[in-house]
């Protein structure tokens, strides 16, 4: 198992996850993180060599269904769970850099 | 009776009872809805089981119900059945939070395959349940509009994460209640909640409309009081269905009789003569198993013995591991999941100069502490560098708990095992140490990993008077044995204690 997890890399992984913690959170999450990583840790002395992952219950195909159009759901009725829409549209801030 | 005018969950007609009363006339599932309306008005101040309750649609769904039944159709098995349903079920209109601000006053488009199949049976949704916030935790307390409380204890918890669903059966604010589970969520606190809980075969029950917490373990299933109950819902919300990619196509078998009079109400015979079952010593021996718990289950176990089934001890030596493999693989699915709350489709925004940053502000103001603890947690095991150390060896410990089960049931065809290790908790005992939480869920993780079915069924008491409960796990798509078996279980075991009434001469204590 790899070395206890850091406050750079809690804070790294929570860029990763857009998340905007606080200070204190990141403290927090390290201590949580590691405990719970800590306990992970007794998976290391299992004796895995040759074993396949699981990624998943059922043994799964390609799932197809016949391609017959159908209605999909109402615009309007999506659009009005949105916190902002214009013209149709998800409306966003800026999503490009500073002078985008 | 209490002299507010409410009984409690044990001396209630179930589902089958209140359907076949509807179904012939002899009542009007207006009067049944409004029964229930007033019960929950009366308890949940103090259980807060509820997080919305649907009263006008209850009560035109009931009058349509009525005008059906008043034309000589057959509304269905469930004709006039008051259901609460877990909180992170779609329902359309009507508001579905995940017991999370950052989804709260949305309103889905479109209701989930469960919620549809309910109605087709004549069901009356009556409200939305109170959950740990997007099925994360196992007391409720995680819920972001606050805790449900144990209908035997307001001072305890229900369990989670689908305790308002529990609580509100135990109480007999609801004959019905829909929850989820990806780790425990609906058999725990049926447990702890003295009620039947049922996890379906992964795949049996369509998760459209589900909101995703770990797509490869969550599952829906009833909670209810009896298992014929049970039974019944199972039957009328299982089945194939296109919408839902991991869909089991195979057609569900019967799960036990039924009367020409009551189509689509279950009766499961309480037969085992001849079953092999076996104990599953890792879950039932493990250190933190309560001495009411053990008992429970070495008691069910006997009962099964002198029904005729032939009873063992059975190995499934990595269930002892199955704990770290779950911490690591459900928070590495639910980060990927929960990467769609991004401030721009529904709920939450707060608003920043850019897309980016609005994103993760949204996100940090809207979504509560566990929720952030396991999104965290999913993305380092999912992040290069780690995801060999800690993602991929838990799916590779995934493998050797299904390559033990595989070989449980070459000698038993059911297990049992405790489905909590201890009786109902006290609120905030266990909220600042994140290990302990985690363990209650020791006993019913493996079933999720492995995708196999499991129930719990009520056995007596233990500790404090609380209720304990006996976990029957099958292989996958034995629905059918396990139900036969719970259905034993439930015959032979002493019943879960009876709630106290939480009438109005509680509200404000």
């Amino acid at each position: 198992m790899p070395e206890r997890i850091t406050p750079d890399e809690v804070a790294h992984v929570a860029r990763l996850a857009r998340l905007a913690l606080t200070g204190e959170e990141l403290a927090r999450f390290t201590a949580d993180l590691a405990a719970v990583l800590d306990h992970a840790a007794e998976l290391a002395a299992l004796d895995l060599d040759g074993v396949a992952p699981t990624s998943h219950p059922l043994t799964l195909r390609n799932v197809t269904r016949p391609d017959e159009p159908r209605p999909g759901l109402a615009r309007d009725d999506v659009l009005a769970g949105a916190p902002d829409h214009e013209a149709g549209r998800f409306r966003v801030p800026r999503i490009l850099g500073e002078d985008g | 009776m209490t002299d507010a005018g409410y009984t409690t969950g044990r001396d209630l007609p179930g589902a089958a009872a209140l359907a076949a009363a509807v179904r012939r006339g002899e009542r009007t599932a207006r009067d049944v809805v409004e029964e229930h309306l007033a019960r929950i008005a009366g308890a949940d101040p103090v259980l807060r089981a509820f997080l919305c309750v649907t009263a006008d649609a209850a009560r035109a769904r009931a009058d349509a119900i009525d005008d059906l039944v008043g034309r000589g159709l057959d509304p269905g098995p469930l004709a006039g059945v008051p259901v609460a349903l877990k909180d992170n079920l779609c329902t359309r209109a009507v508001p579905t939070t995940c017991a999370s601000r950052i989804l709260e006053g949305w309103r889905p488009p479109y209701d989930a395959t469960v919620v549809e199949r309910l109605l087709l049976a004549g069901a009356v949704p009556i409200g939305k349940t109170n959950l740990d916030e997007f099925a994360m935790g196992s007391s409720t307390e995680n819920s972001a509009f606050g805790p449900t409380r144990n209908p035997h204890d307001p001072d305890r918890v229900p369990g989670g994460s689908s305790g308002g669903s529990a609580a509100a059966v135990a109480a007999g604010l609801v004959p019905v209640a829909l929850g989820s589970d990806t780790g425990g969520s609906v058999r725990q606190p049926a447990a702890l909640c003295g009620v039947v809980g049922v996890k379906p075969t992964y795949g049996r029950v369509s998760r459209y409309g589900l909101v995703a917490f770990a797509s490869s373990l969550d599952q829906v299933g009833p909670i209810t009081r009896t298992v014929d109950d049970a039974a019944t819902v199972l039957e009328a919300i299982w089945g194939h269905d296109p919408r839902d990619a991991t869909s089991v196509p195979s057609p569900p078998e019967r799960l036990g009789e039924e009367r020409e009079s009551a189509p689509g109400v279950v009766r499961v015979p309480p037969e085992v003569s001849g079953l092999r079952v076996g104990v599953i010593e890792e879950l039932t021996s493990m250190e933190g198993v309560a001495a009411s718990v053990r008992a429970a289950v070495e008691a069910a176990a006997s009962a099964l013995e002198e029904a005729g089934a032939k009873v063992e001890h059975a190995a499934v030596p990595h269930a002892r591991h199955a704990l770290s493999a779950y911490y690591l693989i459900a928070p590495a699915e639910a980060s990927s999941n929960l990467a769609r709350y991004d401030g721009v489709r529904y709920g939450l925004r707060i608003d920043a100069p850019t897309t980016e940053e609005m994103t993760a502000v949204t996100r940090a103001a809207g979504f509560g502490p566990e929720v952030k603890r396991r999104i965290m947690l999913g993305t380092y095991a999912l992040s290069a560098g780690y995801y060999d150390a800690y993602y991929r060896r838990a799916q590779r410990v995934r493998t050797l708990l299904i390559r033990d089960f595989a070989a449980a049931y070459e000698r038993f065809d059911v297990l049992l095992a405790p489905t909590s290790p201890t009786v109902a908790f006290p609120l905030g005992s266990r909220t600042a140490d994140i290990l302990a939480m985690y363990g209650s869920d020791r006993c019913t993780i493996p079933s999720n990993l492995a995708g196999h079915p499991a129930v719990s069924v009520p056995w007596g008491r233990g500790e404090d008077d609380l209720p304990v409960g006996v976990q029957v796990l099958a292989p996958a798509l034995g629905e059918a044995v396990m139900f036969r078996v719970a259905r034993a279980v439930e015959e032979a075991g002493p019943p879960a204690p009876e709630p106290p009434a939480q009438g109005r001469r509680e509200v404000g204590r």
